[in-house]
């Protein structure tokens, strides 16, 4: 069939640049690659309406339909934070809000923002979208399943949702859920609306870990000819690592969820210890709220890097190609990854140094948690050293890139103090831990999806985001955000705790007013400028200019498709080739400054490319 | 070349914050300056990354930025250059790792001479318990807990007879003696927190939890909840008095314990409590 299937007798000989950088004559040796092993893959082509765009089984489709998802849930989460900082800069306006409603905010907007925001839109929307296009197959190996999934997220976002207009509203727990207040009446939203929370939850986990098979098994097993682990884009390797992460993490969360129910509906006692509450002996006994926090966390501290690790991989890829320079350090930016990802099951009670647990723990968690800063800081290093030298187009998507570099440093090292047990101790439950987690998952991971958007929306649409209103984004969304979350930290320092509906009368919280109202203020603009975003998308599909094929000149597959945008089965009639590795930019020797991914040796002989 | 001016702005206006800034520490009032001492060291030694990194970027933005004419370097990796950046970042995450141990240990290993004081949280109010003339507090349960016996202290324990009971979200303090705070919880988590004292431990129902730290500053402070515990949370305050020791004693010989508790409900007679009953 073939010709590289015609050539499976002949040995490969690995050509180092030495003995390429003499020959002139290229030899068909070179550009061997391995025959498929498998047939491939019969896709069910939809052809109504609704097998098309509803029930889709195209993982591109289903990558949209979980953005979209993801970003309404985002819209709900940031129209419940301007209620929050209505309440916390301008109390006196809000006075419609009772301490009920702003508990019940806090709440839903944390795990909106977590789970059914960050999680959904890194792993169901750029996982779906980009997994198939950049290891070079034609769709997600399960595409029934991957339909389920995103069907299954849907419904859990509907629940979710539903608890909005229960009897006693949505939980007002706290993101975290923490047994015994969640579950008794002293908090709001403890009967319908812990039950539909959980049940939420639960359905998202059933539902994620059918998405998660798909990513996991199409990244093992369905990559094209010659795409060696090693020559993966690192935004799969983010996403197919952050992956593995979420299918040991979440089962730690539905078993809590699960424990959680029993514990309210049949009455056990799995996180209930004895408890009085007004005046009465309640029928619980024995069990453990430490407990419920330990499984929350074995879930939750990984989850934090169910989002870091798909916006690393991705942000790499972004700074790589638009400094026309090769991601410096790759394979150390690979084990990075895996390796950040096996540590951080082994930290999760950092977030527990002041819980009550047993304090000999600290010093096991607080050296995890600094074991970690290093391979997360080779990244950082890697990032700017990918800079420099290179030719930096400073467009909308690098902005983006910079932005989160930024962020994602700052909040890098306020984490180093939270993870250090002893500083940990006057700062945990303070407003500085807010700040941390804002601009470490909040904000740094929003700059990657922002800049991600910019990069891959000529790719879904075929039409290039207008540059102009894109600056403004960014710029109004960085500043405001930088000025939301920097001042912040000092606010822990006072000692401000977090999850207070009020300061008012603490004598040293009153130099806390100003800086509310300055916070509050930052806040509206920063969630208003996202609408920036939407018209940009609205204005571009309707007058936008044509993005044409790989506009921004990258290397991986997913700029060379059949169509633009990419129809069912990526990549027509033949399945692309793979010789190199996705960063071969400003090769020296090379026509242009780039080589991308399909480009066999043969064809660039002259150039001095070091890795394949 | 906005963009770097821009960013640049940005982390001098941050450097600058920093001074200038009037939000900063309230005065520390106990023994715990080790955890100021260490966040200020991290504070220069990861300001300093921080400032760098960006620097290192901002240069980069100005000196690299596209030209039609320039071809970027073109080098995968540097394995020397990557093997000093590691142990490098090591050792300095090593440097802030170790005084933090250090405070960490100092912060779960008691005094033997600190006084215990029984912090008891409910929804939503604290009130306290001491030891009394044998210096030990008698053992609790929750289930004893009623209006007769608001500590649930149990009855056949002879160390709880002479605890000091103080039913007020306030208490004193001697200063310049370590106190052990033993936390407990009638119904959900709470987290007795003053922010000049610096040190922070949930109240988890079930279990008693504790940590401990010398006042070093006469006056009155304003104790907060630090751990989310339903809608009522940010108005669970209470206070502390650190007193020198004259006044405190003198605080400490008006209050009543557990024995003057029970006389007193035997001569009004209360009828069918359970503590009457027994």
């Amino acid at each position: 069939m073939s010709e590289e299937q015609d050539n499976n007798k002949v040995v490969y000989q690995a050509q180092s640049s030495e003995t390429m950088g003499g020959s002139a004559s290229p030899s068909p040796d070179m550009d061997y690659v391995r025959p498929a092993e498998i047939p491939e893959q019969d896709l069910y082509h939809g052809h109504s309406f609704i097998t098309k765009w509803v029930f889709c089984q195209d993982a591109k489709v289903i990558g949209v339909q979980y953005f979209l998802t993801a970003v309404f849930t985002g819209i709900v989460g940031l129209i419940l934070s301007w209620l929050m900082r209505l309440q916390l800069g301008f109390p006196e306006a809000a006075g419609f809000m009772t301490a009920e409603h702003y508990y019940q905010f806090v709440t839903m907007h944390g795990m909106i923002m977590v789970v059914y925001f960050l999680t959904a839109l890194f792993l169901g929307g750029f996982g779906n979208y980009l997994i198939p296009l950049m290891v070079g197959a034609r769709d997600m190996v399960f595409p029934y399943v991957n339909m389920i999934s995103f069907w299954m997220f849907f419904i859990a976002v509907a629940v979710l949702m539903a608890s909005f207009f229960v009897p006693g509203g949505p939980t007002g727990a706290g993101w975290t859920l923490y047994p015994p207040q969640t579950i008794l009446e002293g908090t709001p939203g403890s009967g319908m609306g812990i039950l539909l929370m959980l049940i939420s939850l639960s359905l998202f986990v059933i539902g994620f870990t059918m998405g998660g098979l798909n990513y996991l098994i199409t990244v093992l097993q369905a990559r094209t000819r010659g795409m060696t682990l090693m020559r993966m884009p690192l935004t799969v390797w983010g996403i197919f690592t952050a992956t593995v992460l979420a299918m040991l993490a979440f089962p730690a969360l539905l078993v809590s969820a699960i424990m959680m129910t029993l514990d309210k509906i049949l009455g056990t006692s799995f996180f209930m210890p004895t408890i009085i509450q007004a005046g009465e002996v309640l029928e619980y006994g024995g069990g453990s709220p430490i407990l419920f926090q330990h499984l929350f966390w074995f879930f939750g501290h990984p989850e934090v890097y169910i989002v870091a690790l798909p916006a690393f991989g991705i942000v790499s890829d972004l700074i790589s190609v638009h400094s026309r320079k090769n991601i410096f350090g790759y394979r150390m930016m690979v084990w990075a990854i895996v390796g950040i990802g096996a540590l951080s099951f082994f930290v999760w009670a950092h977030h527990m140094y002041v819980s009550g647990m047993n304090p000999w723990f600290g010093f096991f968690f607080a050296t995890t948690t600094l074991i970690i800063a290093v391979p997360t800081a080779m990244k950082v290093y890697n990032w700017i050293l990918t800079l420099w030298r290179g030719n930096i187009r400073l467009n909308t998507v690098m902005l983006w890139c910079l932005g989160f570099i930024v962020t994602f440093v700052n909040g890098g090292i306020t984490g180093i103090f939270l993870g250090n047990v002893s500083v940990d101790v006057p700062l945990s439950d303070t407003y500085f831990v807010i700040a941390h987690f804002h601009m470490v998952m909040g904000i740094a991971p929003l700059m990657v999806i922002m800049g991600a958007v910019y990069h891959w929306f000529p790719l879904v649409s075929g039409k290039m985001l207008d540059e102009g209103l894109g600056k403004w984004h960014f710029w109004i969304t960085f500043l405001g955000a930088y000025s939301i979350y920097f001042p912040m930290h000092y606010l822990g320092f006072i000692g401000v705790p977090r999850r207070y509906f009020e300061m008012y009368d603490s004598p040293y919280m009153a130099s806390a007013t100003g800086m509310n109202e300055f916070i509050s203020m930052a806040a509206f603009i920063v969630g208003a400028a996202q609408f920036i975003l939407i018209y940009n998308i609205i204005k571009t599909l309707k007058t936008g200019k044509k993005a044409g094929q790989n506009p921004w000149k990258a290397n991986s597959l997913e700029w060379y498709t059949s169509t633009v945008p990419p129809e069912h089965g990526n990549f027509g009639e033949r399945l692309p080739v793979v010789h190199r590795w996705p960063y071969d930019f400003s090769v020296p020797g090379a026509k242009e400054d780039f080589i991308p991914q399909t480009t066999p040796p043969s064809e660039v002989v002259h150039t001095k490319v070091e890795k394949t | 070349m906005h963009a770097g001016i821009i960013f640049f702005l940005v982390i001098i206006g941050s450097i600058l914050f920093h001074i200038f800034t009037p939000w900063y520490w309230t005065d520390i009032a106990s023994n715990w300056k080790g955890m100021d001492d260490t966040i200020t060291l991290t504070f220069w030694v990861g300001g300093g990354v921080f400032v760098a990194v960006c620097l290192f970027m901002i240069y980069c933005v100005f000196k690299f930025s596209y030209k039609e004419d320039r071809k970027a370097e073109y080098k995968p990796e540097d394995k020397k250059l990557e093997r000093i950046l590691t142990w490098a970042t090591t050792l300095g995450v090593a440097a802030l790792l170790a005084p933090g141990l250090i405070v960490w240990n100092q912060y779960v290993n008691v005094p033997k001479n600190a006084i215990e004081i029984d912090v008891m949280a409910w929804q939503w109010g604290w009130q306290y318990r001491l030891p009394g003339e044998d210096g030990k507090l008698g053992t609790t349960q929750v289930i004893n807990i009623s209006d007769n016996n608001p500590f649930g202290i149990n009855l056949n324990d002879p160390y709880g007879k002479d605890d000091v009971l103080i039913q007020s979200d306030a208490i004193n303090l001697k200063n310049n003696k370590p106190v052990k705070i033993l936390l407990r919880s009638v119904d959900v988590l709470h987290n007795w927190y003053v922010p000049q004292f610096r040190a922070k431990m949930d109240a988890v129902p079930g279990v008693v939890t504790y940590y401990w730290f010398e006042p070093n500053k006469t006056g009155e402070y304003e104790v907060l909840c630090a751990e989310y515990c339903g809608v009522g949370h940010y108005a669970m305050r209470g206070s502390v008095l650190v007193q020198n020791d004259e006044e405190y004693n003198a605080w400490l010989g008006e209050q009543e314990t557990f024995s003057d508790l029970i006389a007193k409900q035997k001569n009004f007679n209360i009828g069918d409590t359970k503590l009457a009953q027994k």
